[in-house]
């Protein structure tokens, strides 16, 4: 009888004391935390991508609640998310546009020429360090070699024909493709401002003439198309100021080498459900 | 046994993954950044020292005079899990900024092997309070330097070389682990 008795008598002790303990321990080394943290938490999406600047969401909660960081950094959850906060902090937040990543380049396999073949290590950071930038003609081009592909935590970017094409539905807009481009091609505009320069090239006309059939020559014809004031080349590259641009059109009708796209009409990425 | 030689056989010449093949799941898993895996290393140093302090209490002045050693499986996994339940209160209170830094590593090793590994061993050794210490210690650190070296080759693998498709991921990195296991082999002559 005690060979049974003691055995469980002995762990029994052990596992009262450890409780107790435990018990005691809970008491007194118990850490006040607000309770907006784990209610901020709650709404966060939990993904932990850090394109809040925070190391994950946990942290952006605490930031919000405890240091008076800014409502709307959340890019995964975007105006929903931004609203939920302001309502748990008890401060009005202006739900800002959403906005998704965005590769200015269009230059494929078929319309930008390459310098040479490349046989490298697959990855652009690597490609981009030498001489010339990568195989790719343009220097300014997106060289295809996924190192954006790489970094997406949701699975957004593909590389069609040698160029990266981000999906808007999968976008979240977290900047991770952004910081990791080493040519800087990618950045985040707003979802619903469908017409885009597709064109990173600070190049002079005749050099991309020679490099690329859909570069921007800096012609001005859209800067003289557009009634709007929206659309203005500097450095050789035409740029979109998206608060002004109404989406007329009439860029893009007038642009001689087709850099200049609209998203809406060619179906490259159908739009987000915006209400969502 | 000298102590010096419990830590040096603890920590190189049968080091705790590399040769004794224990806790291989977080030695993966957590190798991919450098960053995480020295805070897993350290997270485990932490839970062998105090474990191994307590497991033997346990067992010294508890299960062997009452002979239950059968039971120091059962034991040993409740007395591990206790304290690093109340080591991790206790970080939390009086350090904030190492708990940040443990992070989820202190719960996920709760019940790794290697923790569990060290324990046994030290019973199994009949090796004093002292000696146990030193033999966590080692076998903590070898964790630590392995799992070191295993995240900054990983790093640098993903960075310039072109892994074959069929090998990225897990497998290459299994194929890293056992050229390091065989070339930490040549300190099997150390003692």
């Amino acid at each position: 009888m005690t060979q049974i008795l003691i055995p469980i008598a002995i762990m029994a002790g052990i596992g009262l004391v450890l409780a107790i303990l435990l018990g005691y321990a809970a008491n007194v080394f118990e850490v006040k935390q607000d309770p907006r943290v784990e209610e901020l938490i709650l709404v966060l999406p939990g993904v932990n991508c850090g394109g809040c600047g925070f190391a994950g969401c946990e942290a952006y909660a605490k930031g919000v609640a405890l240091n008076g960081a800014d409502p709307t950094l959340c890019t995964v959850g975007g105006p929903v998310v931004a609203n939920q906060i302001g309502d748990i902090m008890g401060v009005k937040v202006n739900a800002q546009e959403i906005m998704v990543a965005y590769v200015k380049c269009n230059g494929d396999c078929e319309k930008a020429k390459d310098k040479y073949e490349y046989h490298g290590i697959m990855d652009c950071v690597s490609a981009a360090a030498l001489p010339g930038g990568g195989a790719k003609s343009c220097t300014y081009g997106c060289l295809g070699l996924a190192t954006c592909v790489a970094v997406c935590d949701f699975d957004a970017i593909v590389i069609r024909d040698g160029i990266a094409i981000i999906d808007e539905n999968k976008c979240t807009n977290c900047g991770a493709c952004v910081k990791a481009c080493p040519k800087n091609i990618i950045e985040s505009v707003p979802l619903n401002s469908r017409v885009r320069v597709a064109c990173n090239s600070l190049d002079g006309a005749r050099d991309i003439m020679q490099n690329c059939e859909v570069g921007c020559i800096a012609c001005k014809k859209c800067e003289k198309a557009c009634e709007y004031d929206a659309i203005h080349v500097n450095n050789n590259l035409a740029k979109i100021d998206y608060d002004k641009c109404t989406q007329c059109n009439a860029c893009v009708e007038v642009c001689p080498k087709s850099t200049i796209e609209n998203l809406l009409m060619i179906h490259k990425a159908k739009p987000k459900d915006i209400t969502a | 046994m000298d102590l010096l030689i419990i830590f040096i056989n603890a920590m190189l010449v049968n080091n705790f993954v590399l040769s004794r093949f224990l806790g291989i799941c977080g030695f993966l898993g957590v190798s991919k950044k450098r960053d995480a895996s020295i805070g897993m290393g350290l997270a485990v140093l932490f839970v062998m020292s105090i474990a191994s302090i307590g497991t033997w209490s346990v067992y010294t002045f508890l299960l062997e005079p009452n002979g239950l050693d059968y039971l120091k499986t059962v034991a040993f996994i409740l007395v591990i899990a206790a304290l690093v339940q109340f080591v991790e209160m206790v970080v939390k209170k009086m350090s904030p900024a190492l708990y940040d830094a443990l992070g989820i590593f202190l719960p996920l090793i709760t019940t790794n092997c290697a923790v569990l590994g060290v324990t046994f061993l030290n019973v199994q050794d009949k090796l004093s309070l002292g000696g146990s210490l030193v033999n966590a210690l080692g076998a903590a650190l070898g964790f630590f330097l392995a799992i070191v070296l295993m995240a900054s080759i990983r790093e640098k693998l993903d960075r310039v070389s072109s892994v074959p498709r069929a090998f990225q991921g897990l497998p290459i990195a299994l194929i890293t682990a056992g050229l390091m296991a065989i070339s930490f082999l040549g300190f099997k002559g150390l003692i």
